[in-house]
C-alpha cells in the first residue's frame, strides 16, 4: 500500500486518515498554502504551518478549526509522522513530509526556489516519493533574475508618471501582490492597493514581513493617482474599479508573461515575468535535491515532466488533480475565495 | 545591437501609433547611419534570405539547450514562434560587449551564407551563447527570416519623414526599387532636395464608404453611376518622365510584380495616372482571388504562372492627363476621357475600362447586386456622376454595397493552438458538415470570435478532446458555428472537392445542436448555384 493515494477528494493518507490539499470537504485536511485551489471549505479540521494560520484564517469561515505547526516540527498522526517545511511560494506555504515505517513522501504544493523577502525560503527535503507541481514544466520557462525585472517595473512606472498616467500592476492578491510591494521603491511614488490586496497585506504586516508603506486606493487622494502604482488582483483589470484611475498603463506580473503570445493575450500594456513557481531548471534541480526515486506530477505540464523523467530512468506518474498553479488568464479567480462544497 | 533590440521590444510593447513613431524617431536620431540603414531595411519588411533551414535550427537549438526533439516541439507549441522558442530555451548569454547592428548583420549573419552545416551550427551556437535575451530574439528573427515587427512600413516612413523633415511621399519613393542598406544610402534617404521623388508620386486614393441607408435616400438614380465592386488589388498606374510606376493602395510600389500591366502602362501617353483594380483575368471574366494569391505569394514570376494567371488593370478613373491634375472634374467627364484614352492605347487587353453596370433605376441596382457574384464581383459601387475625385474615405459621393456573405452552420471537429498572440490557446479550428452520418471537414477558420468566446471554446477543447495528433486535437462534435465566407469553388486540394474563400466565424450558434448543422449537399448546392 502506498502512503498516499489519489481519491475523488484529493490526496489521501489512509494510515494517518488525513488528506493533503483536498478539493472537497473532509475530516482532516493538511493544507500546503492558502490559495483557493489548495483549500476546500467545510473541512472539520485544518493543519497548516504556523506562519500560514493567519493567512488561511482570512480565507475560511471564522469558526474553522485551524491548527498551526512550526516548520520542521513533527506530529504523530496514528503512527504517521507528519511535518511541514518551507516551500517558498507565499507566506506560510509548506511542503508536507509524511513518514511511516521508514518510507518518506513529500508533497510540494506550489513552490519556488528563487529568493522572496516575504516568505521563508524553500528547503529541499529528502524523500522516496516526491509529489511535485510543474506549472511551468517546459524548458522555455527560465525566470530572469528578479532585480532587473524590478528595474523594468520602476522604469515603466516613471515613464507613466511623465506621461501623466496611473500605473496599474496586476498580481494575485495573496502572495504575488506582497512580493511586488516588497520589491517596489516607495521613493518613486505612492504605492496604492486594491481592497483585496490591502487585506492580505495587513496579514503579512501582522506576521512581521517588512513592506514599504501602502495606501488603500479608496482612501488615497485622487491627485496622487497619476504618480502612483496601484497593486490589484488580475480580476480588477478592465473593471469599473480600474477605470476610475483615468488614463493608465497596465501590466500583469506572472510567469506566463515570459512568453510574448501570453503577454499579448493578457490584454495589458506590459507583462513582467515574476513567478512564485519553479521554472524548468529549478524544477529539475529541486527534484534532484530530494533524492526521490519516484515522482508524481500534480499540475501544469505533467505529461512533459513525466516523459522527461522516464527517459532518465525514473519512476514518474502524472496525477489528475484540480490544482491550477498560476493561471494564465488575467481575469481568473484562482486567488479568490474557494467555493464552498 | 542593443539599441535595435530595445527598439524592437518598444515597438512590440505598445499598440499606440504615436509611441511607436516616437520610438522609431529616437532610434533613427541616435543610430549610426550604417545601423539605421539596416534597421530601415528590416523594418519595412525586406527580410534577409533564409540562411538556415528551420529544421536544422530546431535540431541545433534543441542540442544547444540539451533537450530532446520532442521537448523542443512541446516548447514550440506553447510559444508559437520558432525564434522566440530558441531564445527562451537557452540560458542567457553573457553579452558583455555591444556591437553595432551593421556588424552583426554584415559580419556574422551574412557570413553564414553558403557555409557548411557544421560551420553554421558552430557559429550559431556561439552566437546564442554570446547574446543577451533581447538581442538573441532579434538575431533569431533575422535568421528565421520571419522579421515581423509591430510597425508597418508606413510608420517607418512617417518616422523617417519626421527625422529628416522630408515629406512621406519622397521617403516612400526613395525606399522603392533596389538599394543597398549602406550608410550612403541612408544619407540619401534623408536628403532635403526632393525633386528626385516627384515623378513617381501617386495621388491619395479616394475610398468609398459602405452603404448603410436605403438606396432611394440617394436621390435620383440617374445621377449615379453603378460599377462592379471588384475584389482585387486597388492600384494607381503612373506614366511620367518616360517611366512607369504601379502603386498599391497601401502606398506600396508594386514594381516587377505585375510586369504585363507595367508594360502596358509604358504605352500610355506622358503624364497619365489611372486608378483601378488589379485582377487576375481570363476569358472575359476575373479569376477567383485565390489565383491572384498564387501570384502574390511568389518572389519570382515564371512564364508558367504569368500564362496561367494573367493580371490586368481594370481602370475606373483618370486622375491625371497630359500632366494635368483632372481630379476636380466631374466623374462623368473623367470616365469619358478614360474610355477614349484606353480605346486608343494598344494595351493588348492589359488595361481595360471597368464596365458600367446597366441599371435604369434603383431596382436595377438591387438586381445587379444580386448578380454580382456571377460577374465575379463582390458587390456594386455607386458613384455620383458629378463627383470630384476626393481624398480618403468620405461619405456622400461614393458608396460601396457588398453582397451578403454566404454562410453555413458547421460543427467544430478539430482544434489546434494558434501562434503569436494566440500561442498556447486553441484558436485555429476545423469545421465539418454532415455527409450521411459523418462530419466531413469543410473549412478552417480562426477569426470572428471575441476573446471571451475564444477562452470558452479553448476550455471546451481541453475538456472534450477525443484524440491528439501532434498539436491537433479531435474534439467531441458538439459546438455549432455559423461560418460566413465570400465565395466557394471547386478544389482538387480539398477532400470534399470544395474550397471556400475567407471563411470566418460569424456567430456561435449556442442555440443549435450538432445534428442541426448543414449537410455537404447544401454546400454543394451553393456551388452549383454559381456563387
Amino acid at each position: 500500500m502506498t502512503l498516499l493515494r489519489l481519491t475523488g477528494r484529493g490526496l489521501y493518507c489512509e494510515a494517518g486518515d488525513f488528506f493533503v490539499d483536498p478539493w472537497a470537504a473532509v475530516d482532516r485536511a493538511v493544507v500546503t498554502h492558502a490559495h483557493g485551489d489548495h483549500v476546500a471549505w467545510g473541512c472539520r479540521s485544518y493543519l497548516t504551518s504556523a506562519p500560514g494560520v493567519a493567512v488561511l484564517r482570512r480565507r475560511l469561515d471564522p469558526q474553522a478549526r485551524i491548527r498551526g505547526v512550526g516548520y520542521g516540527e513533527t506530529l504523530d498522526l496514528a503512527g504517521v509522522r507528519v511535518s511541514l517545511h518551507p516551500a517558498g511560494h507565499i507566506l506560510g506555504s509548506a511542503q508536507v513530509r509524511v513518514e511511516r515505517a521508514g518510507e518518506v513522501w513529500v508533497v510540494s504544493g506550489d513552490y519556488k526556489t528563487d529568493p522572496d523577502p516575504t516568505c521563508a525560503a524553500y528547503q529541499p527535503v529528502r524523500c522516496h516519493t516526491f509529489v511535485t507541481e510543474c506549472t511551468f514544466g517546459l524548458p522555455v520557462y527560465r525566470w530572469p533574475a528578479t532585480a532587473p525585472v524590478f528595474d523594468d517595473i520602476h522604469a515603466w512606472w516613471r515613464t507613466n508618471q511623465s506621461a501623466g498616467k496611473a500605473t496599474l500592476l496586476f498580481g494575485y492578491a495573496l502572495g504575488k501582490a506582497q512580493r511586488l510591494i516588497a520589491g517596489l521603491d516607495p521613493e518613486v511614488g505612492p504605492i496604492l492597493t486594491h481592497g483585496a490586496v490591502e487585506r492580505m497585506t495587513a496579514v503579512y504586516r501582522d506576521a512581521g514581513v517588512p513592506l514599504p508603506p501602502t495606501t488603500h486606493a479608496a482612501a488615497a487622494d485622487r491627485s496622487s493617482w497619476r504618480r502612483a502604482i496601484v497593486i490589484a488582483p488580475p480580476s480588477a483589470g478592465g473593471s469599473t474599479w480600474a477605470r476610475r484611475f483615468g488614463p493608465q498603463s497596465t501590466a500583469f506580473a506572472s510567469g506566463w508573461m515570459a512568453v510574448r503570445g501570453a503577454r499579448r493575450r493578457a490584454g495589458v500594456d506590459r507583462g513582467f515575468a515574476i513567478s512564485d513557481h519553479v521554472d524548468w531548471p529549478s524544477l529539475l534541480e529541486a527534484i534532484g535535491a530530494t533524492g526521490a526515486e519516484r515522482i508524481w506530477a500534480t499540475h501544469g505540464y505533467t505529461a512533459v515532466l513525466v516523459r522527461w523523467l522516464r527517459e532518465r530512468g525514473m519512476d514518474a506518474l502524472a496525477l489528475e488533480t484540480r490544482y491550477q498553479g498560476e493561471r494564465e488568464d488575467i481575469a481568473d479567480g484562482a486567488e479568490e475565495l474557494p467555493v464552498p462544497g | 545591437m542593443r539599441a535595435f533590440a530595445r527598439l524592437y521590444a518598444a515597438l512590440d510593447e505598445t499598440t499606440a501609433t504615436g509611441e511607436k513613431i516616437a520610438a522609431l524617431v529616437d532610434y533613427f536620431r541616435s543610430a549610426p547611419a550604417a545601423d539605421a540603414a539596416w534597421a530601415t531595411h528590416f523594418l519595412i519588411g525586406r527580410r534577409p534570405k533564409r540562411l538556415v533551414a528551420a529544421g536544422k535550427l530546431r535540431t541545433w537549438a534543441a542540442a544547444a539547450g540539451g533537450v530532446p526533439d520532442w521537448l523542443f516541439d512541446e516548447s514550440y507549441h506553447a510559444v508559437g514562434d520558432l525564434a522566440e522558442t530558441i531564445t527562451l530555451l537557452l540560458p542567457d548569454g553573457d553579452s558583455a560587449a555591444d556591437q553595432p547592428l551593421s556588424f552583426w548583420v554584415e559580419d556574422r549573419l551574412l557570413g553564414l551564407r553558403g557555409q557548411a552545416d557544421d560551420v553554421q551550427r558552430h557559429e550559431l551556437t556561439r552566437v546564442w551563447h554570446e547574446l543577451g535575451r533581447h538581442e538573441r530574439y532579434v538575431w533569431n528573427k533575422l535568421i528565421t527570416g520571419s522579421f515581423r515587427v509591430g510597425a508597418s512600413a508606413g510608420l517607418v516612413v512617417r518616422a523617417l519623414a519626421q527625422v529628416s523633415g522630408v515629406d512621406q511621399g519622397t521617403i516612400s519613393h526613395r525606399l522603392m526599387g533596389a538599394w543597398d542598406p549602406s550608410p550612403e544610402f541612408f544619407q540619401r534617404l534623408l536628403a532635403p532636395d526632393t525633386r528626385d521623388a516627384d515623378i513617381s508620386r501617386p495621388y491619395p486614393f479616394y475610398l468609398a464608404h459602405p452603404l448603410e441607408q436605403a438606396l432611394d435616400s440617394l436621390g435620383d438614380a440617374a445621377e449615379w453611376l453603378a460599377e462592379w465592386k471588384w475584389d482585387g488589388i486597388r492600384a494607381q498606374l503612373i506614366r511620367r518622365a518616360g517611366r512607369t510606376f504601379l502603386w498599391s493602395r497601401g502606398e506600396e510600389l508594386l514594381s516587377g510584380r505585375f510586369p504585363e500591366v507595367e508594360e502596358a502602362g509604358a504605352l500610355l501617353p506622358e503624364g497619365t495616372v489611372l486608378d483601378g483594380e488589379l485582377l487576375p483575368w481570363a476569358g472575359g471574366a476575373p479569376l477567383p482571388f485565390a489565383q491572384m494569391q498564387r501570384r502574390t505569394g511568389r518572389k519570382t514570376l515564371g512564364r508558367k504562372i504569368l500564362d496561367e494567371v494573367p493580371v490586368v488593370l481594370v481602370a475606373y478613373d483618370l486622375l491625371e492627363q497630359r500632366s494635368e491634375d483632372v481630379r476636380g472634374r466631374p466623374l462623368a467627364e473623367r470616365r469619358e476621357r478614360l474610355a477614349a484614352l484606353l480605346a486608343s492605347t494598344p494595351s493588348a487587353g492589359c488595361l481595360m475600362l471597368s464596365p458600367a453596370v446597366e441599371a435604369r433605376d434603383w431596382a436595377g441596382v438591387e438586381a445587379a447586386r444580386v448578380r454580382a457574384r456571377e460577374a465575379g464581383a463582390e458587390g456594386v459601387m455607386l458613384k455620383r456622376r458629378s463627383s470630384a475625385y476626393g481624398v480618403g474615405r468620405r461619405r456622400g459621393e461614393w458608396w460601396k454595397w457588398k453582397v451578403d456573405p454566404l454562410s453555413v452552420d458547421a460543427v467544430l471537429i478539430y482544434a489546434q493552438p494558434g501562434s503569436g498572440r494566440r500561442a498556447g490557446l486553441y484558436t485555429d479550428y476545423t469545421f465539418g458538415v454532415w455527409d450521411g452520418d459523418r462530419l466531413v471537414p469543410v473549412a478552417k477558420a480562426y477569426s470572428g470570435l471575441t476573446d471571451d468566446e475564444i477562452r470558452r471554446v479553448d476550455a471546451f477543447v481541453r475538456r472534450n478532446t477525443l484524440e491528439k495528433f501532434g498539436p491537433v486535437r479531435t474534439v467531441k462534435p458538439e459546438l455549432v458555428f455559423e461560418l460566413a465566407f465570400e465565395g466557394i469553388q471547386r478544389s482538387t486540394r480539398h477532400k470534399t472537392g470544395i474550397a471556400v474563400r475567407f471563411p470566418r466565424m460569424a456567430r456561435w450558434r449556442t442555440d443549435k445542436r450538432p445534428e442541426e448543422a448543414d449537410t455537404i449537399d447544401r454546400v454543394r448546392a451553393l456551388l452549383d448555384a454559381g456563387l
